[in-house]
Parts: C-alpha cells; structure tokens; sequence
C-alpha cells in the first residue's frame, strides 16, 4: 500500500463530497461526518505503524519522479500531527451535534470540517513548497466558509479582517515561492534541502527565509502579525472556535518548524536568532492579553498566542532538547487547547454570556464540570505530571542548552501567569455566589460534557504516560535534526 | 422597466451554442496543447451566464434544470474516483492509465483515463460558478 500515507487526506475528502448530496438531512450529515473522520482515524493509526517500523514514507504523485513530481511526504512528526488534527475533529463532530444547530448543520456545517481536515492533514503530508500553499489555500477557504457560517454581525464584521489578511498573506506567501524557486530552481522539499546549501549567496536566502517566516507568522500568530486573530477566533461559534484554535495556528507553527530545520539552515545567526527573539515577544503579548480581558473566550484564545511563542522559541535552539519539547509541546497543545474550547464553551452555555463578571458559584452546580476545567488549567500550565510539562520541560532544558538562557527564563515566569490566566477562569466562574444560570437540557449537557472529558483524558494521559510516547517524539525530532533522512527517504535513487 | 432587448436575445440564441460548442473543443484540447476541464467549465459557465443576462434566472432554471451543488459534489466524486483507481493498482496515486484504440468514424484515438479526471474538474468547475453566481443574483 504505497498510498497509504494519503489515506488520512483523501477519506476527509471523500467523505465531505459525499456528503454534499443531502444538506438536508441532518442524522445522515451527522453519521457520515462521523464515520468520515473516524475512519481516517484508523487510516493514521495505521499510517503510524507503518511510519514506526519501515521509516519515512513518500510518494510522488501521478508516477512523476521526485523532485519533478509532487511528493507527498509523512514522517513520525508530520504523522504524529495529522494524528491529533484528526482525533480533534473528529470530537468536534461529536462536540457540535448539541451546540451548533439545526440551521448550521443544514448548510454545509460538516462538508466544510471535513474539507478544512482534508486541508490541515495535506499541508502536514505535503513535501513540496507549492503544494504546501495549495493545501493552505484548501484549509482556508473551509475556514472563510466557516468562520462566516450563519451570517451573524460580528461574524461578518471580523470575516472580512480576516479574509483580507489572509488574502495578503497568501499573495505574499505565492511571491516568497517564486523567489525561491528563482534562486534555486526547485520547489520539492528535499531537493531545496540539497540545493539550498550548494548556494553561496546567502544574502538572498535570508530574505527569502524571513519573507516565509512572516508567510506562516501570519497563519501562525506571531508577534506583531497576530492583531487579527482574536477579534476573528471570537466571532464563531464554539465548535468552530475551538477547531481554528486547536489546528489552523498549528499549521503555520508546523510550516515554520519544517522548513526552518529542513533547508532555512544557512544563516542560523540571524534567522534562527531572529526566531528566537519574536517567539519571546510573542509570548509576551500573548499573556498580556491573556490577563486584561475578563471574557473567557478572549483569555484562551490569547493562551493559542502564548503556547504559539513557546513552541517557535523551542525550534529556534535546533538542539535535541529544544526541537523534541517543541513537538511535545505542539501535540500537547492542539489537543488541550480543543479541550479548554469545549469546557469554556459548556460555561459560556451555562451562564447565557462569556463575560467573566457575571459569572459564580458554578462550583455549587456543576462540581465535576469545575474539577475537569481545574485539570485542564493545570495542564495547560505545565503542572506535572500534565501533559504540558514534559514539552515545557525540554523546551526550557533546550534554551539552557543554547544560545537563549534568558528565553528559557522567560517562558517559566510566563507559565506562571498562564496559569494564573487560566485559574482566574476558575475562580470567577466557579467560586463565590451562585448566579442565575440559564436552563439546560440533562442530555445537552451530557453531550457537551463527554466529548471534552475524553479528550481531557487523553490529554492526561499524554502527560502521565509522557515515557510511552517519548520514543515517538524522539524519533519525529530526529528527522527535524537530520535533514539528511528526509533526503534520502525522498530522493532514494 | 423591461428594455427591449430583442437584439440580445435573439444573438444569445446562436451565441450560446458557439460558446457551448467551443467550450467541447477546448475540453478536449486539453492535456496536449491548453485547454482542459477548468477552462472548458468557464466557458460553460459563461453560456450560462450569458443567458441569464438575456433573459432571467427563473427561465434559464427551467431550461437547465440542474442542482449546482450536487453537480459540483458529482465532480468532485469522480475526479477523486479517478484519481483513486491508482490506489486498487498499487501504484502512486494519480497515475493515470491510457491506450491507443481503434474505433469506427474517428479511426486511431487515444482513450486516456486523465479524461474523466478532467470531466470532474469540468462539472465542479460549472457547479461551483453557477452556484455563486446563482447566490449572487438570486440576493436582490
């Protein structure tokens, strides 16, 4: 099964063309929405497995020999986040069955998930630069359609923001490609790889390295490109919220951390410097915002923008430490970030408003709901043994190790105020007096409820286990560290 | 306020089977020389389009009476179906597969698969327009 590896793109794909043919029908949008991500589930299971035992696997399309042919690539750290992307959606499916509506679900709501996974799950795949937009441009389009789905003010307000960023970004992103592939004559990733450092005019290079970082900075949220982000990520609905915040900064921050390791090597002292330095800056106005705004939705959304910072400053060291927690750390994140969505949004549900001030006393009402969102707050914190603290740890342990001392400083002391970001959550909304909460159906309840409890669970379990897995990340870091694999994976003969 | 718009109406008649007519040439040129499904689904769409202006949505619905959205779900199965049939020959995936045949009144043609690959791109191409279009128009 040479196609293997593209099974986790195309069943999303299949599955949303599908079902396009009854809008109407919302049990047959729901069950097939379902099977969709769930049987590209089990395709990424197999995939890792695969990836696991036999190394890299690559195909390049239509039988056109790589570098000419577009490949598609899937080693352990791109299997790995096509794994999360897909268990993610997959539970924002569930997740959206009571919160999304009957209005949403008959317009297209499931087509456009399942082609906004397609997306997510191809750039991770992609190892061609090219294809890398194309993919992009696939995920954004689901992303204009979904971020604007049921047409509400604010919704339109902040679409045409985003589209015109995003619009920018990818004319800019279709630029920075053709100056690459004017200076050396190849798109394919692995060739780049190769040739990239055969140049001697590094000069241009640089140029072109930093036109791509603010290229994916702008999908990635970095500083000072992230000023659209949470004005747009707060106009839709929670599902919707939590699948842009959990996998659509995630694949900019995926974009930099490849091509910033596979063939952006050749002026380190400033790119990687300059990496370095944004990502510390990023991290700083992430928990700015993260403490000054008292709507909860608005609090986690700038912890994307923190958690964002902390991941690039463990790429920039390029050292074992450093690039393993980074990966650890982005795992960790996409799952934990979905998590804290869906319990916000049970929150937000309960009181009728995302306004922090009138909210109480849910500790009263809702006692397990409270200690799930405790766990989950302490895990985004970094607290051992939660699943942020392994990642943290060697992202910290990989700054001491390199050029970086005081980033690593900096990203502890700034765990500290996420955590306290996230515990002011708790203390307003489930501490002091009860207030009038708005009536919920026991079942709605429920069905919110178990779909983040789970991916609680898995979340914890990633943390406790963190040794199981810890072979895994070695082994994705490893290929990040030695572009010299991914070379020969791709150019075999 | 109805023009008089017989002049337009009465060119589009003919007008539209020029274009519809180019459109087959133009699909067909593809894969060769340009030419191709995306090119060809424009131009259809743009037949369409043009009798729209000529007459209104509501006749040109009755003429063609299709569902846009289902065309371009259509499309989209069988230009993914092609592609997938590498998937059954374990080879890599969009491999297409061609011959060379004998058939009565064209003589020797070559039957290539990335034809229907190129039929699904056409029709999501002509849904995916006219579904826009329609939206737009249907807005006032």
């Amino acid at each position: 099964m040479i196609n293997l590896l593209l099974f986790p793109v195309l069943i999303p794909l299949l599955f949303a063309a599908i079902l396009l043919f009854f809008p109407k029908n919302i049990r047959m949008q729901r069950t097939f929405a379902a099977i969709g991500a769930g049987l590209a589930l089990v395709a990424v299971l197999f995939l890792i497995a695969k990836v696991k035992t036999d190394g890299i696997q690559a195909v390049t399309l239509g039988s056109w020999d790589a570098p000419f042919g577009i490949t598609m690539v899937s080693d352990l750290f791109s299997a790995l986040l096509v794994l999360s992307a897909t268990i993610i959606t997959l539970f924002i499916i569930f997740y959206s069955f009571p919160t999304i509506g009957a209005e949403r679900e008959q317009s297209f709501y499931y087509p456009a998930v399942l082609f906004l996974l397609t997306g997510v799950n191809g750039a991770f795949t992609t190892g061609d630069i090219f294809n890398l937009f194309v993919f992009f441009e696939v995920l954004l389009m689901s992303s204009y359609m979904l971020i604007v789905h049921g047409g509400e003010k604010p919704q339109l307000r902040e679409t045409i923001k985003y589209l015109l960023v995003n619009v920018i970004s990818s004319a800019l992103f279709v630029s920075a490609v053709a100056f690459l592939y004017s200076v050396t004559g190849t798109l394919n990733m692995a060739d780049l790889a190769v040739k990239i450092p055969q140049i001697e005019a590094t000069g241009i290079l640089t140029v072109i390295a930093v036109m791509f970082l603010m290229v994916f900075g702008f999908k990635a949220a970095i500083f000072p490109l992230y000023f659209w982000l949470p004005g747009a990520y707060h106009a839709p609905p929670t599902p919707i919220l939590a699948l842009f915040g959990a996998l659509l900064t995630k694949v900019g921050v995926y974009a930099i951390m490849r091509t910033y390791t596979l063939f952006f090597t050749m002026n380190t002292d400033f790119t990687h410097e300059l990496l370095a330095i944004i990502a510390i800056l990023t991290i700083l106005a992430g928990c700015i915002g993260a403490l000054a705004y008292f709507d909860v939705k608005k609090i986690i959304i700038y912890n994307i923008i923190i958690a964002v910072g902390v991941i690039l400053f463990g790429v920039s060291q390029l050292n074992e430490a450093g690039v393993d927690g980074a990966i650890f750390y982005l795992i960790h994140d996409m799952l934990i970030k979905a998590a804290l969505f869906f319990l916000v949004g049970i929150v937000a549900v309960i009181f009728g408003t995302s306004n922090l001030r009138q909210m109480g006393g849910l500790m009263k009402t809702h006692p397990f709901l409270g200690w799930v969102y405790l766990i989950t707050a302490f895990g985004l914190a970094g607290i051992p043994p939660l699943s942020g603290f392994p990642g943290k740890l060697l992202i910290v342990q990989g700054g001491f190790e390199g050029p970086h001392f005081w980033g690593s400083i900096v990203v502890l002391a700034t765990s500290l105020l996420v955590l306290l970001s996230a515990i002011r959550i708790f203390i307003y909304a489930f501490w002091g007096e009860p207030v009038e909460t708005v009536p919920l159906k026991k079942s709605t309840y429920r069905q919110m409820l178990i779909p983040s409890v789970l991916l609680v669970a898995i979340t914890v379990f990633i943390g406790v286990g963190a040794e199981l897995f810890m072979p895994l990340i070695n082994g994705a870091g490893e290929v990040l560290l030695n572009p010299s694999i991914y070379i020969d994976a791709v150019l075999k003969e | 306020m109805r023009t008089n718009d017989v002049m337009l109406q009465t060119a589009t008649k003919v007008v539209t089977f020029i274009i519809l007519m180019f459109a087959v040439h133009i699909f067909f040129a593809g894969h060769y020389t340009p030419g191709g499904g995306f090119v060809g689904g424009l131009l259809t769409a743009s037949a369409i389009v043009l009798l729209m202006l000529a007459y209104d949505i509501e006749t040109v619905k009755k003429i063609i009476p299709f569902n846009y959205v289902m065309m371009t779900a259509t499309g989209l199965l069988l230009a993914l179906g092609t592609a997938s049939a590498s998937i059954f020959f374990n080879v890599p995936f969009f491999t297409h597969a061609y011959d060379y045949f004998d058939l009565p009144l064209w003589g020797k043609t070559s039957l290539h698969s990335a034809a229907l690959f190129d039929l699904g791109v056409y029709l999501v191409v002509v849904g995916v327009t006219m579904t826009i279009i329609q939206t737009i128009g249907e807005d006032e």
